[in-house]
Order: C-alpha cells, then sequence, then structure tokens
C-alpha cells in the first residue's frame, strides 16, 4: 500500500502544492480523495525537493487545505486500451463516460507517448480520395498526414469534417478504417452533431470519441487529444488499421494551455501563450504518420477556428508550421452560399507532390491543379482590380478571368454536403473550366498535357448546357466571337 | 566524492543543490535512466541542468553524474550516409535496439566502432606533425576520401605508426610524442566540443560563389562559398523546399541537413530521396556526399538547441579536410524558440517577445562560423550556412529574423503572394538582397561572361520599373497605360514566369547551369531591345504580342535541354524573323 498524505500546503487555480512527499516522479498521477468519497485525478507537474506542484485534472473546487488525503500512484497518466474502445465514449482523461462500464485492458500506454523515429518513418504516399472536389485536386489528403482545417466560428468546418468521414474511400488496401474523435472544449450541439452524423453514416461501431465539452474542466482538455491519440496510435500501429483522427477544436485546446500556464506562473509570450506552445502542439501533431513495419496509418485533421479570422494569430500560425499544410475555408465563399467554401489559394498540402500522378490519381493532376492554382490567383488580382475601377473598364483578359473565378467557385468549389466526386470527374471539370480561357493564358503546362487536355468547344457546350445566363454573358464579352 | 542528488524537476530543467563537482557546459547523466544533460548556470547552493530527453518519470534524490568534459561530438569516418539526433545519437542504430519510438536514456555510440576502414597512413616515424596535419586517409564513400588529422592542439613528433590495411575507429594508428615528453594516441576518431568553432590558420575574402543551378539565387541573389544566407518565410511559402533544392544541387562537396525542431516527414523525406537521388557530376547516390541530423518538433526541446551546433562542427570538420560544405538548418526560429523556452524555465528576464536577451549573441556566434578558410594543414575549405527562419504571422518584424538578418549577408524573403500564385521559388525579388555580389564580380566576369553581370543588372531595372507600374496599375487598370510602360509589364512577367519560376519537379528545370542562365537572360533581353525599337516606329504592343514570341519564350525552360545551349541561338534567329514581318 502506498502512503497516504493528508491535507495539502496550497491551493492556486487548478494546482494544488503538497509538502513532504517522499519520493515524488516528474508526471506521476495522484488521486485526490475528498471527504464525501468522491475521487478526483491529478498529475505532479513540478518538484522542489520533498514539494510537489499537482496539477487536478477535474479542478479545485470545494477542495481545501485539509478535506483532502493524496495518494501517489506510481507511474505516469495511461490509458486502457483494446480494440474495444472502437464503438465507445471517454471523457477527456480516457474515462469511459457512455455507461457500458469500464475498458478490459489489453494494455496500458504513456499518454504521452514517445517520439517516433524519423528513420522508422515511412514517407506518405497513397492519397485518401474525400470525393471533396476542392481538396482531391488542389489539396490532396495523403494518408498518413497532418491536414488543419482553418475556420472561423460559424462556418461549416464541422460540416466538411462530417462529409469527409463518410465519404473518405481507402478501398485499394484491406486494413479498416476507424476514426477517433477528439472534442475539445466544443459545445455541447456541435458533440451532438458530431454523434448523430456518425450514427447517420452508421460509422458509430467505427468510431471512438473523446469528449471534453466546454464547461468541462481545462485540464482535461490538455489531455484529451493525447489520450486520443494514444488510443489512434494503438490502433494503427498495433492493429493495423487506417486511422482518422478529428480533433476540434484546437484553439480551445491552446487557450487551456495558456489558462495552465498563467496559473503556474510562467511567463507568456505572444498574446499571453506560453513560449512552449510550438513544442506543445508539436508533440500532438507530430504523431501523424506511417510507421515501418506495420499496414496502418495515423492521418490527422486538426480544425481550428481562428479568432477574428487572423491566420497571424498564434494558434493557426503555429500550427501551419508543423501541420503538412492547411484547407482553409473562406467566409466571403460561405456568405455566397458556396458549400464548402474552400478558401484555394491559402490551402495547400504539402505531401501532395508525391502521392498525386500517375500510379496514385492521374497522370495530369499536378498540371491542372498547377494551373488552376495560377489562374485563381489572377482572379484574385482581377477581382482587386475590379473593386476599384469597376468591373466593366476591365480589360478583355481581366474580364475572361472573371468570368473563369465566378465559374470555378459556381461549379468546383460548390459541390454540396451530399455530393461525392471521383477524381476523373474532378480532374477532368478543371480541364473543363480551364479551358473557358484563352490557351496561351496556361502557362504551367506543358504543350503536351495541354493539348490532350484543352477543349474549349467543349466547354462552352458544357456550361452553355446548365448555365443559360453565364453563356450570356459569355456573348457579350464576346469570347467566343 | 558525494552523489549529487536531484533537487528540482521543471520540465527539461533539473537542479542540484550545494554541489561544487560541476563547471559550466558540463555534460551529466542525469538520473538512473542516465538522461543526457548539459550544466548551464552555477550558484553556490544551485546547479542548473538541462536534460537533453523528457524528464517523465524522473524522481529527486536520484544522481547525477558529470562526465568532466563538455558536449562534445565524435568526429570519424562513417558521419557521412547517417542520420543523428541532435546530440549525435545515431537513429538508425536507436531503431535497430529499440524499435520504432526513441526511448529516453538510450546509450549508442555515435559512430560504428565495429567497420573497418581501409586506411592509407600518411606519415612515418620520425616526421614532425602539429595539429591540423593529416596523418591517415581513407575512402569513407565512393565520394569523399575522409582525412584524418592531429588534433588541433596537438604537435610533436611520430613514434609509431602502423602500416597501411584495415583499422577500426578505436585503434590506434600513430602515437606522438610532444615537447614535454608526453606520449599522445591518434585513431580515426576524435572528440570535439560543439559549442567551440575548430581553429583555422586564417580567414580568407570571399570570392567563389556556391553555384546551385536556382536561377533566382544564382543570378539574382548569389551566395558565396563560405557565405551566410537566411530564408524567411512564413508557413507554405517554399522554405523547405527551397533547402532541400539547394541541398541537392549545389556544388559544395558535403551537406550537413540539420531538421531542427521540423516536420518527422519531412526528414523522411530528404532520407528517401538523397538515396535514389544521382549527384550530376560524380554518378553518385547524393547520400554519400550528405549527412542529416534530424531533431524533430516532437524530441526534446534541448537536443533541439544543440542540434544546430553539431551541425556547424561536423560541417567545420570537413571543412578541415579542404572540403567545402554547405550546412541546412530548417529552421532556426526552432532553435531560437528553443533558446526562448529553456530560458523561460530558468525564470531569465526576457527581452522582445519573451527571446531572452542573449539571442543576437547566440544568432551571431552561429552565423560567424560560416566562413572561407586556411586550414591549419594549408588546404582551403568553406562553411557556407544557410538558415531558414519562420517568422511568426509572416511578419518580417520579429526579433528572430531581424536579429538574423543583420548577421547574414545573403536575405531570401519569400513571399507568401508569391506562393499563393504558386510561383516558385517564391523568392520577393523587391525584399531580397545579396551582398556576395560585388565580392563575386571577378568570377563571374572571369568564368561565366561579362555580359553576366549587366544581363542581371538590366533584369534587376526592369523587375524594379514593373514594381513601380503595378503601384499605377493597381488605382487604374493597365489599358491606360502608353505602350511604352506596357511593353515593360509584358517583359516583366515574362521575367517573372519565363526566369524566375523555377519547376523542382521538372527534369530539366530543376537544376540550370549558369551558362543557360545567361543564355536565357540574353534571350529575353534582346527580345525587349527589339519590341523597343518597334513600339519607338508606332507598333501597337498588342501586334507584338500577337506573335507568339512572347508564349514561346516562357516555355524555353522546359524547351531547352541543359546539354543542348545552342537551341537557344535559335530563339534569336527567330525574335529577329518574327520582328522584321511587321515592320
Amino acid at each position: 500500500m502506498s502512503l497516504q498524505y493528508k491535507g495539502l500546503s496550497e491551493i492556486n487555480g487548478p494546482l494544488v502544492v503538497l509538502d513532504d512527499v517522499e519520493n515524488p516522479s516528474f508526471e506521476e498521477i495522484v488521486e485526490l480523495t475528498m471527504q464525501d468519497g468522491s475521487v478526483r485525478c491529478g498529475r505532479i507537474v513540478q518538484i522542489e525537493g520533498k514539494r510537489a506542484v499537482i496539477q487536478v485534472f477535474e479542478g479545485t473546487n470545494k477542495i481545501s487545505l485539509v478535506n483532502t488525503t493524496t495518494r501517489l500512484m506510481g507511474h505516469p497518466m495511461e490509458l486502457a486500451v483494446s480494440s474495444e474502445i472502437l464503438g465507445r465514449t471517454f471523457n477527456g482523461a480516457g474515462k469511459p463516460i457512455d455507461g457500458l462500464g469500464s475498458v478490459f485492458a489489453e494494455k496500458r500506454l504513456d499518454i504521452n507517448g514517445l517520439p517516433l523515429n524519423p528513420v522508422s518513418r515511412v514517407y506518405p504516399r497513397n492519397y485518401i480520395n474525400t470525393g471533396i472536389s476542392s481538396i482531391d485536386a488542389l489539396m490532396t489528403l495523403i494518408r498518413g498526414q497532418k491536414l488543419p482545417i482553418f475556420s472561423g466560428s460559424g462556418l461549416p468546418h464541422n460540416q466538411l469534417a462530417v462529409q469527409i468521414v463518410k465519404q473518405a474511400n481507402i478501398s485499394d488496401t484491406d486494413a479498416e478504417f476507424c476514426v477517433v474523435f477528439a472534442a475539445m472544449g466544443v459545445k455541447n450541439d456541435v458533440a451532438d452533431y458530431f454523434r448523430r452524423s456518425f450514427e447517420e453514416a452508421g460509422v458509430t461501431q467505427r468510431v471512438a470519441m473523446f469528449v471534453n465539452l466546454a464547461n468541462d474542466p481545462i485540464i482535461e482538455r490538455i489531455l484529451t487529444p493525447r489520450c486520443a491519440l494514444t488510443a489512434a496510435e494503438y490502433l494503427a500501429y498495433e492493429k493495423n488499421m487506417h486511422v482518422l483522427v478529428i480533433m476540434s477544436d484546437m484553439t480551445s485546446y491552446c487557450e487551456a494551455v495558456r489558462e495552465f500556464s498563467s496559473s503556474k506562473g510562467e511567463i507568456p509570450g505572444r498574446k499571453g501563450y506560453p513560449g512552449y506552445l510550438y513544442s506543445d502542439l508539436a508533440s500532438l501533431y507530430e504523431r501523424a504518420g506511417i510507421i515501418k513495419g506495420s499496414k496502418g496509418s495515423v492521418t490527422q485533421i486538426p480544425i481550428l477556428t481562428m479568432p477574428n479570422d487572423d491566420i497571424t494569430h498564434p494558434v493557426p500560425d503555429l500550427t501551419g508550421y508543423i501541420t503538412e499544410g492547411q484547407i482553409s475555408l473562406d467566409r466571403s465563399l460561405d456568405q455566397m452560399g458556396i458549400y464548402p467554401p474552400v478558401g484555394v489559394l491559402p490551402s495547400l498540402s504539402r505531401l501532395m507532390k508525391d502521392g498525386i500522378g500517375e500510379g496514385y490519381t492521374r497522370k495530369d493532376h499536378s498540371a491542372v491543379s498547377n494551373q488552376l492554382f495560377a489562374c485563381y490567383a489572377k482572379v484574385a488580382d482581377a477581382k482587386s482590380l475590379a473593386s476599384v475601377i469597376g468591373e466593366d473598364e476591365l480589360s478583355e483578359i481581366d474580364k475572361k478571368y472573371m468570368l473563369f473565378g465566378k465559374l470555378f467557385e459556381e461549379h468546383f468549389l460548390n459541390q454540396g454536403f451530399n455530393v461525392s466526386r471521383t477524381i476523373e470527374e474532378t480532374l477532368d471539370l478543371g480541364w473543363l473550366l480551364l479551358s473557358v480561357l484563352p490557351k496561351s493564358e496556361l502557362d504551367r503546362v506543358d504543350d503536351e498535357v495541354l493539348n490532350e487536355h484543352y477543349d474549349h468547344e467543349k466547354a462552352v457546350k458544357a456550361f452553355n448546357l446548365h448555365e443559360e445566363k453565364i453563356i450570356k454573358e459569355l456573348n457579350r464579352d464576346e469570347i467566343y466571337g | 566524492m558525494s552523489e549529487n542528488l536531484i533537487y528540482s524537476i521543471n520540465g527539461p530543467v533539473v537542479k542540484v543543490k550545494n554541489s561544487k563537482d560541476f563547471s559550466m557546459m558540463e555534460m551529466v547523466y542525469v538520473g538512473d535512466a542516465q538522461l543526457v544533460g548539459e550544466v548551464i548556470s552555477i550558484s553556490s547552493d544551485e546547479t542548473t541542468i538541462q536534460v537533453y530527453e523528457s524528464t517523465t518519470g524522473l524522481h529527486p534524490n536520484e544522481p547525477v553524474i558529470g562526465t568532466k568534459s563538455p558536449i562534445s561530438v565524435t568526429l570519424g569516418p562513417g558521419i557521412l550516409r547517417n542520420i543523428f539526433d541532435g546530440i549525435e545519437r545515431p537513429l538508425e542504430v536507436i531503431e535497430n535496439e529499440a524499435g520504432a519510438f526513441i526511448p529516453t536514456g538510450s546509450h549508442v555510440a555515435p559512430l560504428d566502432t565495429h567497420k573497418k576502414w581501409d586506411v592509407k597512413v600518411c606519415v612515418k616515424v620520425g616526421d614532425h606533425v602539429q595539429g591540423g596535419d593529416i596523418f591517415a586517409t581513407t575512402p569513407e564513400t565512393n565520394l569523399i576520401e575522409h582525412r584524418c588529422m592531429i588534433h588541433p592542439t596537438l604537435e610533436g613528433d611520430v613514434i609509431e605508426a602502423v602500416s597501411d590495411g584495415l583499422y577500426t575507429i578505436e585503434d590506434v594508428i600513430i602515437k606522438i610524442k610532444d615537447i614535454h615528453g608526453e606520449i599522445h594516441e591518434c585513431k580515426l576518431a576524435s572528440k570535439w566540443p560543439i559549442k567551440d568553432p575548430r581553429p583555422v590558420k586564417k580567414r580568407l575574402p570571399i570570392s567563389i560563389p556556391l553555384i546551385t543551378g536556382q536561377r533566382v539565387v544564382d543570378t539574382l541573389f548569389p551566395i558565396a562559398k563560405g557565405g551566410t544566407a537566411a530564408v524567411p518565410g512564413g508557413f507554405g511559402t517554399g522554405k523547405t523546399m527551397m533547402q532541400h533544392q539547394l541541398a541537392k544541387w549545389c556544388d559544395a562537396d558535403i551537406i550537413v541537413y540539420v531538421g531542427c525542431g521540423e516536420r518527422g516527414n519531412e526528414m523522411t523525406q530528404v532520407l528517401e530521396e538523397f538515396r535514389e537521388l544521382i549527384d550530376p557530376k560524380s554518378k553518385q547516390p547524393l547520400t554519400d556526399r550528405t549527412v542529416l541530423i534530424a531533431n524533430t518538433s516532437n524530441m526534446p526541446v534541448a537536443a533541439r538547441e544543440a542540434s544546430i551546433y553539431t551541425g556547424v562542427t561536423l560541417a567545420e570538420y570537413y571543412r578541415d579536410m579542404g572540403y567545402h560544405v554547405a550546412i541546412m538548418a530548417d529552421s532556426t526560429s526552432r532553435w531560437a524558440e528553443a533558446l526562448r523556452e529553456i530560458s523561460g524555465r530558468l525564470e531569465e528576464m526576457p527581452a522582445e517577445e519573451g527571446f531572452p536577451a542573449y539571442l543576437p549573441s547566440r544568432i551571431s556566434q552561429f552565423y560567424e562560423r560560416a566562413g572561407y578558410m586556411e586550414t591549419l594543414n594549408g588546404k582551403e575549405g568553406s562553411v557556407s550556412i544557410i538558415g531558414a527562419v519562420s517568422p511568426q504571422g509572416a511578419d518580417f518584424s520579429e526579433p528572430v529574423t531581424q536579429n538574423t538578418k543583420r548577421f547574414v549577408r545573403c536575405f531570401w524573403a519569400l513571399d507568401k503572394a508569391l506562393a499563393y500564385a504558386r510561383h516558385y521559388a517564391a523568392v520577393n525579388w523587391n525584399q531580397s538582397y545579396s551582398e556576395y555580389s560585388a565580392d563575386l564580380e571577378d568570377y563571374y566576369n572571369e568564368k561565366v561572361s561579362p555580359k553576366f553581370l549587366k544581363d542581371r543588372q538590366e533584369i534587376m531595372q526592369i523587375l524594379a520599373e514593373e514594381t513601380k507600374l503595378m503601384e499605377i496599375v493597381k488605382l487604374i487598370g493597365s489599358d491606360v497605360l502608353p505602350d511604352d510602360q506596357k511593353l515593360t509589364i509584358e517583359i516583366a512577367k515574362l521575367i517573372r514566369v519565363g526566369f524566375l519560376q523555377q519547376n523542382a519537379f521538372h527534369p530539366e528545370d530543376t537544376y540550370v547551369p549558369l551558362e543557360k542562365q545567361l543564355k536565357m537572360m540574353d534571350v529575353i533581353l534582346y527580345l525587349n531591345k527589339r519590341c523597343k525599337e518597334c513600339v519607338e516606329k508606332g507598333i501597337p504592343v498588342s501586334t507584338i504580342l500577337q506573335l507568339g514570341l512572347f508564349e514561346k519564350i516562357v516555355k524555353m525552360k522546359y524547351d531547352v535541354p541543359n546539354s543542348d545551349l545552342s537551341l537557344l541561338d535559335e530563339y534569336l534567329k527567330e525574335i529577329d524573323e518574327k520582328i522584321i514581318s511587321i515592320n
């Protein structure tokens, strides 16, 4: 039986201090038993001689200097894992909250994990077909990648994540597919939305949920993604599954880290976030990947809401430096009713260059995506010019770009929640849109590829068929004159 | 000796009470698991140690053992082709021992102690040798001959030498008797503390460019052998791509690639790609001249700080053998952040944005280790440093970028707007500069062509003029400009798309020799000249644009192979013919 300590020496926010502790270890787990018999968990975060500083996961409400007894558990924070965790719901600290009893542990794993040896990694190359044109063509999601969604309050990032889960297609392997969902400081409604959507899509038995709601204690919020990723690593590397980890909302997580840091009295960095926020986020995001000798993979889609839609805010900024690209949602597209409102220009997938093309998607994929990016960048220039001098004053070529931009947004981006497109459909649509522009404008593509796919007549017909109004505009602009 | 015991633990910072056994910067083993650490401050009542590994599970009252020497790296054959962590532990060996995840407290020898090297001994008994002299050589890879040098502080007569043959790095090759009569053994491998620059005879003036095959670098903002450059850019602007391109194609003999606090997948990519890529000059795999240091962002933060020094020490070692070494540090911001994190744990008074006040001096100490040197043994070698900087929020006014800017002479500013338009390399020509262009004048004039610098100047002028014109265009549109200015905009566009943009994935375009760069400039400037004549005669720009010349020239980077530059002369002829047709 291990020693128990009566009372505490100090309480400050989520932290309590215990004096005269025999042989504490760093990051060890402790149990605090209240007078009424309820038990809270905590973790040692600082040791000075016999004085240990403990963070209490459930918060320090009602704790006084005399009403608790503390017991050291002798090991760091662990999560009980087994294949049974799929279909279950846990709280942020990894305790089941669905009333189905505790998980029969096959193994207990340290939730902090260990750094993955870069030599043991396999460079991710296989793409995940999400069925969403803008993502598949322009910022392809690769198995083993970490690709966050940069969003803002009120934007449909949750729908997008659900759509990815619903449509994600990895049919080329025999490995199983599952989802680990970590909710950090999300609203009750949002957690409900995800739960309902998983049910509707019939994937509940393939989902493990770790839920820390907006009104749950913040220390648990710091543990939530670690528990979720430990579960994901276990499923991927030991059970050979393809795991998609959705973490929402990283901004709430970072705020919890900040709150905790300031209660420890640490020196704040930018916007009050602690200086180690980068390392802290990296210790989460870097747990995505594929390792040698295992068929599984961990793919992460963290969702974060940018405060005030500011991409230079520390949370999206540091995230962008660690993750392999980002899907950035755009408020003005959303206001135009375009779903998914993916802001093409600031979005990027760093791994796509090696996971597309012949043998993966299609030979012309990189050509069409580069050209779409380049052309859409010019649309942005034309738009900003038009806002100064008016659309009528634009040069002929700028007008053509404005038209291209409009068609691109209406047909390519605006896909709808229930539509799934194959990669061929997506790429062909891309070429069709590019064919609206004069051939000489397509300067990112080899002539050979261009001749194979460029078809101006077809583009005219295609958009004529569906959009009479636009073709009228086309005629007015004398593009086909 | 009384035992020194851990008193307090706070993240990677551990304190020991009442000890006088340690010296500053000494390497120590912390705790029962023997985690590697370094002494960073000493006062009469406590010694502060930063630990290079995760401290989870550490207890107070575990022992701390000093090693009496500062953090050092082992230098010897076997460094190349290898991948190390921040404190020179070979990651492949760790993988074999511990599997896919890196455990704490693993103790493995940095270099293979069993491998036998084919050694040729270059000195004989009775020779007088001094620090830096080469006493043995061995082919380390097919590309690089490893030259073992006498430790810089040693001098004396050789009293014993083995004959040529197969030896491990731990075998004694020669013995030296110094003037005090003391006998020193010299082995293939030696040790050197990472924070001390290795001594050289003298610094030489900078005069040779580091040719990278990247047009925007070689032509507009060249870097010299022995020079320093910074690549700042927000996320997604292509810092890492740029570093990869330079590591692949620059004409240094040895590449040291330091992944400091960056992504694990990126290091895997470098590993995989470099094994497959063949060096165009030697026809050997690129790994034969490369050493990787990987301290990914999830590895312990203190080792991140060390990784930069480890990298530059390895680079200096090869420089002393007479090689030209380029070191890519991706990214120095992570290193600065590691300094900030440790500083915060020590409760030091912060300066700007929480960074410690000694940030500028640390950055300058690092970059000053670059240079073109005459080594102790009379050879010439260089260390060029190319450091990526990741400014927060892509704001170049933050402390790391600003301080780096003061100590480097070449600044390649990567631009978000260019990257959004997929203009790679996204080097912004208005913000970037190179102070080396004047130093390299003679080289370009003699080795390439006197025209090169003239062309460069002209290209820069056109780009500068375009920037001014674009201000107007943004307000009133391009239609209202007079024809000569419209032409400038068209030519500048041609320079941007046809010359500055470079496709790293295109077999011909990924590396471009200086001759082709020159000829491409010639073609563009010749077109500019002929079109100007037309405009002066009153021929409208729209007529000139219909000739199809611009479309063709924009693709010359793809259409003309590096092996047959005479094709570019055809372009000049075609310009003549078509321009005459409208006159």
